[in-house]
C-alpha cells in the first residue's frame, strides 16, 4: 500500500503504476458534471476558478447530506467517462489526480501521459465505507448545486486503486484480458 | 368496496425507500457472499469484500449503502375493489419527498433534462400502475442509480436474429459497460411485447428476487446461458477483471408482432434494492 499526501508531490504521481493500492491522507476535492461544466466555462473566458487544482486530486462524487453528528453522508464514486469532455483545461491548470469509477476514453489516456497525471478508482457503491475515511467536509463553491457543488474534504487514509498511469498502462484491459475465456 | 387511506400509503412509501437504501435485501448479500467466495481475481475478491463490509455498515449505522440514491420507482398493484379519496400519485410523490428530505437520501432529479433545475426532493417519482382483480394492494419500491441505468438500452431486433442476436446484444452490452454499472451486476432482460414493453419487462425483471427462477422453460434456459456467458466476459468486480461479473440473470418475456423482436436489456448495480409490501 502507498501513502499518498495531497495536495501531490508530481514526480511521486509519475512514479504510480496501474494497479497499485494508495492511501491518500490531506485535502481533496469534489466534483462532477454540473461543476465541471463551471469551472470549464471560467477557462473558457480566462477567469480565475473558484479553487486552486494544481497538484489536487478531484474526487467525482456527490455525497447524500450528512446526518447529524457525521463529517460527510455517504460518498462513493461516480462514472468517470462523463468528465472526459471536461478534463484538458483542468489537467493543463495541474491537476494530477482524478478518482471515480470505471473506464475512459482513449483521449483521456493520452492527456495523462501529456500531463503526468494518473486516475484512481475507489469501489462503487461502497458509499458507506468511504465516507469513514472523510474527516472533515465544507462546500467551497457552487453551493446551489446541492450534492454537485464543490466540497473541500479532509481525508485519512482513503482508499484508491491506480486505474491509468502517466505510461499509458490500463487497469481495465490487463485485468479483463487475465480473466476473459 | 375497500378503502385505503393515502396518508397510510405516503407513510409507507416514506419508510420502504429509506429502509431500500439503508439495508440490502438479505438475498443479494448472500448473492454477493457466495460470488466472493467464487471469485478467482484477488482484487476482486478485496473489492467483494469491501461491497460486503460496506452493507453491513448500512444497516448498522442506518446510512445510505450508495451516495446514489436514485431516482423513486413504484410499482404499485391495486385491486379493482380498492378505492381512495384523493390522487394516489401525489400520495406516492409525498411518501418519496418525506424518504428523500427527512431520511437524508441525495435529491436526484432535475425538473428538465436540458435545463437541468434540481427539484430538491427527489420527486416526481416514476409510478407503474396494474390494476388486479380483488382487494388487494401492493407497493413495490427500488431507488434505481444512474450509474447502471445508464449503462441499459432498447434494442428491435428482428425474428431472424433470434435467441443468438439476443445473446450477442446483452453479452456485447456488459462488455462495452466495463466497471460503469458498478459490477456485479443484476441484469434484466425483456423480450417481446413492442418499443415501450419490453422496457417495462426489463424494469420489473429486476424487481424479481435475486434468488428465484423463470418458470418460463425458455427464458429459464436463457439466464442461465447469459449468466454463463457474461461472467466469461472477465469484466469482474467494479471492471477489475475477474469471473465474477453478473450475479443474476433475469429474462422476462411477452408476446409480440410478427415482424418483431424487441429487446430491453436494464442493468442493476451490485446494490440491488428494492422492497414490497402489501397493505
Amino acid at each position: 500500500m502507498i501513502e499518498l499526501k495531497s495536495p501531490v508531490n508530481p514526480e511521486e504521481v509519475k512514479k504510480l503504476r496501474a494497479g497499485d493500492a494508495v492511501k491518500i491522507t490531506g485535502v481533496i476535492y469534489t466534483g462532477r458534471d454540473a461543476a465541471h461544466k463551471r469551472l470549464c466555462e471560467l477557462l473558457a473566458k480566462n477567469e480565475k476558478l473558484p479553487i486552486d487544482v494544481n497538484n489536487t486530486c478531484i474526487y467525482y462524487v456527490g455525497p447524500t447530506p450528512a446526518k447529524p453528528g457525521r463529517a460527510i453522508g455517504s460518498a462513493g464514486p461516480t462514472s468517470s467517462y462523463r468528465m472526459d469532455p471536461y478534463s484538458e483545461p483542468l489537467l493543463k491548470e495541474g491537476l494530477k489526480v482524478m478518482i471515480g469509477k470505471g473506464p475512459r476514453n482513449k483521449e483521456y489516456k493520452e492527456m495523462l501521459k501529456k500531463y503526468g497525471a494518473v486516475y484512481m478508482s475507489s469501489i462503487g457503491g461502497a458509499a458507506a465505507s468511504i465516507s469513514e475515511t472523510v474527516k472533515a467536509c465544507e462546500v467551497v463553491a457552487y453551493e446551489d448545486l446541492g450534492a454537485e457543488a464543490i466540497h473541500r474534504l479532509e481525508v485519512e487514509d482513503f482508499y484508491a486503486i491506480v486505474t491509468y498511469d502517466s505510461e499509458g498502462n490500463d487497469l481495465f484491459e490487463q485485468g479483463i484480458e487475465t480473466y476473459k475465456k | 368496496m375497500r378503502k385505503i387511506d393515502l396518508k397510510v400509503v405516503s407513510d409507507k412509501i416514506r419508510d420502504m425507500f429509506i429502509d431500500a437504501c439503508e439495508n440490502i435485501p438479505e438475498n443479494v448479500l448472500d448473492a454477493l457472499k457466495k460470488a466472493r467466495d467464487e471469485e478467482k481475481s484477488p482484487l476482486g475478491k478485496q473489492v467483494f469484500d469491501q461491497i460486503i463490509e460496506n452493507a453491513y455498515l448500512g444497516r448498522e449505522k442506518h446510512l445510505p449503502i450508495c451516495q446514489d440514491t436514485g431516482v423513486a420507482v413504484v410499482y404499485l398493484t391495486i385491486g379493482s375493489e380498492v378505492i381512495f379519496e384523493g390522487d394516489i400519485y401525489e400520495a406516492v410523490n409525498e411518501g418519496v419527498r418525506r424518504a428523500y428530505t427527512e431520511g437524508y437520501l441525495r435529491k436526484s432529479v432535475v425538473r428538465h433534462p436540458l435545463d437541468r433545475v434540481n427539484t430538491k426532493d427527489n420527486t416526481p417519482a416514476i409510478v407503474h400502475i396494474k390494476m388486479v382483480p380483488g382487494d388487494t394492494f401492493k407497493i413495490e419500491v427500488a431507488p434505481k442509480g444512474g450509474g447502471s441505468e445508464n449503462m441499459s438500452l432498447v434494442k428491435m431486433l428482428i425474428p431472424a436474429d433470434g435467441i443468438e442476436g439476443i445473446k450477442k446484444l446483452v453479452v456485447d452490452t456488459v462488455f462495452n459497460a466495463g466497471g460503469k454499472p458498478c459490477p456485479p451486476i443484476v441484469v434484466g432482460v425483456g423480450i417481446g411485447g413492442n418499443f415501450e414493453k419490453c422496457a417495462l419487462l426489463a424494469k420489473e425483471a429486476l424487481l424479481r428476487e435475486i434468488d428465484d427462477e423463470s418458470a418460463d422453460p425458455i427464458a429459464n434456459q436463457l439466464e442461465k446461458e447469459l449468466l454463463e456467458l457474461i461472467n466469461n466476459t472477465g469484466v469482474g468486480p467494479m471492471g477489475f477483471g475477474g469471473t465474477r461479473t453478473c450475479l443474476a440473470v433475469k429474462v422476462n418475456v411477452h408476446p409480440c408482432h410478427i415482424a418483431s423482436l424487441p429487446v430491453a436489456i436494464n442493468i442493476q448495480c451490485h446494490s440491488a434494492r428494492h422492497k414490497s409490501c402489501t397493505l
